[in-house]
């Protein structure tokens, strides 16, 4: 890829500045590609130091909250607004997230984000959950659903839960929704996540639960596409022993294992497209047959699969 | 004609604080095979094991409409025969006793440990959660039993009002791991890990009981005292200092240390200390009209900084 993947847009050139005056809202220019390392670092500091991040946290809904200010799962805003200004850098000026459709998004109310998975690392949800904090109005609480082993990580335990994840039982998602909380999952899971680059974009197996959560729970579903993500590092193998060996759930061979060993599957900036769909609305018994729970899992997936190829008309390259 | 109550194990910390708010309402009656040099004198009390025959003679003789039943050991320095016998026969009989001999009311201490933590544990169990903390240890297992002996009763015996108290970590005066852990002089936590814990002062428990003998409560109750907090948090709100260990190492020491006596914290509840598990307590408060009167600085208060090692030493 030549300088048009790596630099152009519309963040050089006159249309900056017409981006720039058109001001949308809260969000400015999209992305730091192009610019000098000087101002690429003001920026990230600009970012860093934004009040209005915290003021966009303090906006979130603490109807849930105790009188110490956590909630069930042990969210608590206080904390997330001590971290966010890092991960607002890295949705900024790393990932440079752009987001389509987001106004239709519901700003109230329970809902079940299901988006497809990718990346090695869970960078995805991390994005998704961001850009409803940084990018809706008015900013909303995403509760993205986590695998079980992740509180038995020191400090990852206590990051995951302080910035609202939660481990993602069935009775948790319930008692959610029953909150009428925002929650994510990804019905792909691990095949997701850790598939090998050939199979980029490719949807894997969704299971059927998240279907059934809906139905019970008469939850509006929001499909979500992340574009971007497959790329950030790509897998050449996947090497099964090694993961049982180490109880992982994958073990990935990247073009950078070789220098960086375990580190290759770190992110590489990639640029992040964020495509949000109708939210799509079904009625039936939560415990029917699996043929006809299939159909409406079918019609969930095959939308993310159009925002997913939308996404890949409208970018211009990998990493910009 | 005040009503007569049978309190076993009344010789515990928790035992004796039951007795100081019963027995100018109540003819108190008492069983324990420890001590109680300073009770009051209304208080009739007898020496003896819960599985004796004797206490069986104490059922035969006196007409009582209630039993509190704490005699309960949950942290044994030792788990063996003796322990495990102890609670469930003991529990056992005492059931029989009261189907036996009529009694109108059956009040048990259980605990939510029972409920136990875990890293999928869910959020605000209620009383129908399955009890899955007994499978760490043969302690919790036991405990696990009784409270499923005493539910058992509850469904199999209309006659006798059965109900089931599942507190949370109770902390003050008593010997139990929660208040042993805050007396510690220096608090250790785990490094890495921060779970939301419920706690509740050991007046409020007495309050529960008092409000669980009113006619008509029957069935399980969760208790808890005020909003969950971070255990980074109760750390603190003590003003102690605070050691940050890893688990790894810190599981195996811990539980030496704990059977050879030189550490009061039983080393089965560490789990507490690395992962959360919050119970729903909004069944005791709609029925039996309960609201803990201790918020949680008034709670952690008897723990307050203080001389390192003064408080310790008492356990």
């Amino acid at each position: 890829m030549g300088a048009r993947a790596w630099g152009v847009g519309f963040t050089r050139g006159p249309l900056r500045a017409v981006a720039h005056r058109a001001g949308h809202g809260y969000k400015r220019d999209v992305g730091d590609n192009g610019v000098g390392f000087g101002e690429g670092f003001r920026r990230i500091l600009e970012t860093w130091n934004d009040p209005r991040i915290g003021e966009r946290i303090d906006r979130l809904s603490r109807a849930n909250l105790n009188a110490f200010g956590f909630d069930p799962f042990g969210y608590s805003p206080d904390y997330l607004k001590r971290v966010l200004p890092a991960v607002a850098v890295f949705y900024r000026h790393y990932f440079r997230v752009e987001t389509h459709h987001i106004d239709r998004v519901p700003t109230e109310g329970r809902a079940l984000f299901v988006a497809n998975h990718s990346g090695q690392l869970p960078v995805d949800g991390a994005m998704i959950g961001t850009s409803l904090l940084l990018d809706l109005e008015p900013p909303r609480i995403l509760r993205a659903m986590v695998e079980r082993w992740v509180p038995t990580l020191p400090h990852a335990s206590v990051f995951m839960s302080r910035c609202g994840q939660v481990v993602g039982t069935p009775e948790n998602c319930r008692a959610l929704l029953e909150d009428d909380e925002a929650i994510l999952v990804f019905p792909e899971g691990s095949a997701g996540i850790s598939k090998t680059y050939d199979r980029r974009y490719q949807l894997q197996r969704f299971g059927y639960g998240f279907m059934r959560l809906a139905l019970e729970m008469k939850a509006p579903i929001i499909p979500v596409a992340v574009v971007g993500a497959e790329e950030q590092a790509v897998s050449l193998y996947d090497w099964r022993a090694a993961a049982r060996l180490v109880g992982a759930p994958a073990f990935p061979i990247t073009p950078l294992t070789p220098l960086l060993g375990p580190l290759g599957i770190l992110p590489m900036p990639v640029k992040y497209h964020l495509l949000f769909g109708e939210p799509l609305t079904f009625v039936g018994d939560p415990n029917d047959e699996d043929g006809r729970v299939g159909r409406h899992v079918r019609h969930v997936k095959n939308a993310i699969r159009g925002l997913i190829e939308e996404g890949l008309r409208v970018r211009k390259g990998v990493f910009s | 004609m005040s009503q007569v109550v049978l309190v076993t194990g009344i010789s515990g910390r928790f035992g004796r604080l039951l007795t100081r708010h019963l027995h100018r309402t109540h003819t108190v009656l008492g069983i324990d095979r420890r001590p109680f040099p300073e009770a009051p004198r209304d208080v009739t009390l007898y020496r003896d094991d819960i599985r004796s025959r004797k206490t069986e003679d104490v059922f035969r003789t006196h007409r009582i409409d209630t039993v509190i039943h704490l005699n309960v050991m949950h942290n044994p320095r030792e788990m063996g025969e003796g322990a495990h016998r102890f609670n469930l026969v003991g529990t056992r009989q005492i059931l029989e006793h009261c189907e036996r001999y009529h009694v109108q009311k059956l009040i048990v201490l259980s605990t939510a440990n029972l409920y136990g933590a875990g890293p999928d544990t869910q959020r605000y169990l209620a009383e129908d959660a399955p009890l899955l903390g007994g499978s760490r240890s043969a302690l919790g297992r036991d405990l696990v039993e009784l409270d499923m002996l005493c539910s058992a009763f509850f469904w199999q015996h209309p006659e006798v009002e059965t109900a089931i108290l599942r507190p949370v970590h109770i902390v003050g005066t008593v010997l139990n791991g929660p208040s042993n852990y805050l007396r510690l002089p220096r608090l250790p936590v785990l490094w890495g890990f921060d779970p939301l814990l419920q706690l509740i002062h050991e007046e409020d428990v007495c309050a529960a009981v008092l409000a669980a003998m009113t006619p008509g409560a029957r069935g399980v109750f969760n208790v808890a005292g005020p909003p969950s907090v971070p255990l980074t948090e109760v750390v603190r709100r003590t003003g102690k200092p605070r050691v940050v260990v890893p688990h790894l190492l810190w599981g195996p020491l811990m539980k030496r240390m704990f059977s050879a006596g030189l550490w009061s914290f039983p080393a089965d509840q560490l789990d507490h200390l690395r992962y959360s598990c919050m119970v729903d307590d909004s069944r005791v408060r709609r029925e039996l009209r309960f609201t803990p009167a201790y918020d949680l600085d008034a709670t952690l208060e008897p723990f307050r900084g203080g001389p390192p090692g003064a408080a310790s030493r008492r356990s």
